[in-house]
């Protein structure tokens, strides 16, 4: 007699923990008529409760070291390398064939490699020492935004959702994703791999739901400070807009239809997140003889 | 707590003789026209209204303003200037002329100065020794950096963006013209800019200078006027970039108004900065820092220092400190080079700070101002502080655009931190301590786009300036205030 499979039950993450949606609603997407699992139908107060999450983590992340940032980026590029055979069965489920499903797990176990390679050195880059003219030392540097809302796109499962995440994380942001609502298996199960990565619960923060109901939320929530807005919807871009005056989000939009493309990595996409510092310092001019020594 | 205060006696008779700045040799008209692809046009909207000297209440001259169709005129000759000469010209001759301003400004600094005064009511000591010489500076700065985008964003290929709005405010009204045009040129844009409706002189003179430099007619427009027309410059539909210095309030309409289009913005609002001293600051240093945290302009400065948190243990000490140097602040005619303190910049903005006066007392807050003696006309607002205060006093809460200090105490690192990220402002901070290691702690902690350590309200063109969360988004100033000018 064949074996009974053990089917997996897809829940969200939210501060370093899974648990199911607390409204206990689901939705059942289906991929050629056949369905992809119950999935969580995140509410608002789900989203609320990520976003208390991210500004808890916000602290510790944010203050980690560059170095450390590094690492554990590097370590969510190893664990998704050892689990690459179970997103690229997820990806044909949600009707990739296996050389496209192939292609995209490679493309962002990469591109998660990449962007870490960034974390201490994007503010080399970005950071100056000013030449002011009077007498003190001055220097620009950046620091995270803050907590971000991300929507990922929709079209695709993985590498859309990893190019928005990780270059929002590397500087010391922390998250809150709405994931594809079509094809949500792998960003559930990304979820997996970042627990086991050394990313502290509450940086990333992922959601399964219906975007329309929660869009207007992630865009008005005041203690988000920025939203990544990654498909093309020009309405929903607006309403993104308009929610995020209030308190004065940087909004973002990133067109990711060619998400593979050798463009889409650079470190502009993590000085998008950052807020550039300048700090002021007195410099003492007593004994300056003018002496070339 | 009957402690004795011991106060130095200021009354001496050694008063200091008045040192009137002469203004004999500045050239003002009695009316001014829009200033429109390099000539001088009348309003469409026939109207005009006075500028006033909110150190006399006296009508300095009368300005257009400018309406929806004057604005549509505006953005047009931008526009064309754009197309037919400014983004072909090389970028090196482009330079060339913004250095031409910039050296124009500096020869007619002193003339400037005293405008810039008689408009805004601000001391001339520092429109003299400040604004005029950092917005020359900051012409300077970006003149050179005109041929030379290339290297300021590796890997990519900087491109103008074409026409700029630009809305500047009425507390350094030069400088603001400054920081916003001088990017905006050097970056290959060209501007429409209304300066704010109650300093727009400088502006205007600055205008003179640009055709004066042969600048090419229509790169750099000025059109007066209140909040309608910069509302028609914010909605015009030809414009590609908004840059705003203002109020909070005003910048999220702002925001709102270029939602769904591809209009890039900056925008440099509101701030309600804490200034902070430890118990092992050099006090007097930083009972100076305060005063000019504060008091400086007024105290209409967005980064001004407007909250004060002292150590507990040396609180006395700074208070007395702080009281005797108030009342050796000298209030009074801003021409004069002995005033510290000017004119409140307009009646409105005396009444916006004396209703927060009138707040701070209700909720429970102690007032002290110094003993000063003002003049009879004008707008004046003694050196304010106030004590006794809890975080979510709106006094501690609101940014007041006024010489009005609210001072707190504090007892430990943590809890400072904690009090003065309480705000939804994060423009600037200050820190006093001997301290190094307590310094970029605290420098570390603060979500403010500006940090000074052991000084304060320091500028410079190589030193980007902007903020964080609601105080806006954007940087002007140095290589960072380039971008926003940029497409890539």
């Amino acid at each position: 007699m064949a074996r009974a499979e053990i089917l997996k039950t897809y829940k969200i993450y939210i501060g370093g923990k899974f648990p199911r949606t607390e409204s206990g609603r689901y939705y059942t997407p289906k991929q050629d008529g056949k369905s992809l699992g119950n999935i969580c139908l995140s509410s608002r107060k789900d989203f609320r409760n990520a976003v208390v999450a991210a500004r808890n983590a916000f602290g510790s992340w944010s203050n980690a070291t560059a170095f450390n940032r590094s690492q554990v980026l590097y370590r969510i590029a190893e664990m998704l390398e050892g689990r690459k055979a179970q997103f690229v069965e997820e990806l044909m489920q949600q009707g990739s064939s296996k050389a496209k499903a192939e292609k995209e797990v490679f493309a962002a176990i990469d591109r998660i490699i990449y962007f870490a390679g960034w974390c201490d050195k994007y503010s080399q880059i970005f950071s100056a020492v000013n030449p002011v003219a009077t007498s003190h030392f001055n220097f620009t540097a950046p620091e995270p935004t803050g907590v971000v809302s991300v929507v990922a796109p929709e079209d695709t499962s993985l590498i859309g959702l990893v190019s928005g995440i990780i270059p929002v994380i590397a500087s010391g942001n922390t998250c809150v994703v709405l994931v594809s609502e079509s094809k949500p298996l792998c960003a559930v199960t990304f979820a997996e791999v970042l627990n086991s990565s050394d990313v502290p619960g509450g940086a990333v923060n992922i959601l399964t739901g219906h975007t329309k109901e929660l869009l207007s939320h992630m865009a008005s929530h005041m203690d988000v400070n920025a939203f990544l807005y990654a498909r093309g919807d020009k309405k929903e871009l607006l309403e993104i807009q308009k929610q995020a005056v209030e308190n004065l989000k940087r909004v973002v939009h990133y067109d990711f239809s060619d998400v593979y493309a050798e463009k889409h990595q650079n470190p502009y996409y993590i000085e998008d997140f950052v807020e550039m510092k300048t700090t002021w310092h007195p410099i003492e001019k007593i004994g300056a003889s003018g002496s070339g020594y | 707590m009957s402690k004795k205060t011991i106060a130095i006696n200021f009354d001496t008779g050694w008063d200091l003789n008045p040192a009137p700045e002469s203004t004999s040799h500045i050239q003002l008209n009695e009316q001014y026209q829009l200033f429109i692809g390099g000539k001088w046009v009348k309003p469409e909207s026939g109207k005009y209204f006075a500028t006033i000297n909110p150190a006399t209440e006296e009508k300095i001259a009368m300005v257009a303003e400018a309406n929806e169709k004057d604005v549509d005129k505006a953005v047009k000759a931008a526009r064309k200037a754009y197309n037919d000469v400014w983004s072909k010209m090389p970028a090196a001759e482009r330079g060339k002329y913004i250095y031409r301003i910039a050296r124009l400004m500096q020869e007619k600094a002193r003339e400037l100065a005293v405008i810039e005064t008689m408009d805004g009511g601000k001391p001339i000591r520092e429109s003299r020794d400040i604004d005029i010489p950092l917005a020359a500076a900051h012409f300077f700065y970006y003149a050179g950096w005109a041929d030379k985008l290339n290297y300021a964003f590796p890997n990519r290929h900087p491109q103008s963006l074409g026409v700029a709005g630009q809305i500047t405010p009425w507390n350094f009204p030069l400088l603001m013209a400054a920081w916003k045009i001088a990017p905006a040129l050097a970056t290959g844009n060209t501007v429409v800019l209304k300066p704010a409706e109650t300093t727009p002189l400088t502006a205007l003179k600055l205008a003179e200078i640009i055709q004066e430099s042969g600048l090419p007619d229509g790169v750099v427009n000025i059109v007066t006027g209140a909040g309608a027309t910069g509302a028609a410059v914010v909605n015009h539909k030809d414009v590609d970039k908004i840059a705003f210095t203002g109020s909070t309030g005003v910048g999220k309409i702002i925001q709102n108004a270029v939602a769904g289009t591809n209009k890039k913005v900056t925008l440099e609002l509101g701030g309600k900065a804490a200034n902070i001293i430890f118990e092992d600051a050099a006090l007097d240093q930083a009972v100076e820092g305060i005063i000019n945290g504060i008091y400086f302009n007024q105290g209409h400065v967005c980064c001004a220092g407007s909250r004060l948190f002292v150590q507990e243990s040396v609180y006395d000490t700074v208070l007395r400190k702080l009281k005797d140097r108030m009342e050796s602040l000298v209030v009074g005619n801003p021409l004069d080079k002995n005033t510290d303190v000017g004119a409140i910049n307009s009646k409105e903005q005396l009444a916006t700070i004396h209703n927060y006066l009138k707040i701070g007392k209700q909720e429970g807050g102690e007032m002290y101002q110094s003993n000063c003696s003002t003049p009879k006309k004008g707008y004046w607002c003694k050196p304010t502080l106030f004590t006794n205060l809890s975080q979510s006093n709106r006094i501690v809460q609101e940014e007041i655009f006024g010489p009005v200090l609210a001072v707190q105490t504090f007892r430990t690192v943590s809890e400072v931190i904690e009090k003065a990220n309480n705000t939804p402002f994060g423009l600037s901070a200050g820190v006093w301590t001997d301290k190094g290691s307590k310094l970029f702690n605290l420098t570390a902690q603060m979500r403010a786009g500006i940090i000074w350590g052991n000084t304060y309200n320091k500028f410079d063109p190589t030193s980007p300036f902007g903020g964080y969360k609601e105080s806006g988004f954007g940087r002007e100033g140095g290589l960072h205030g380039l971008k926003p000018y940029l497409k890539f």
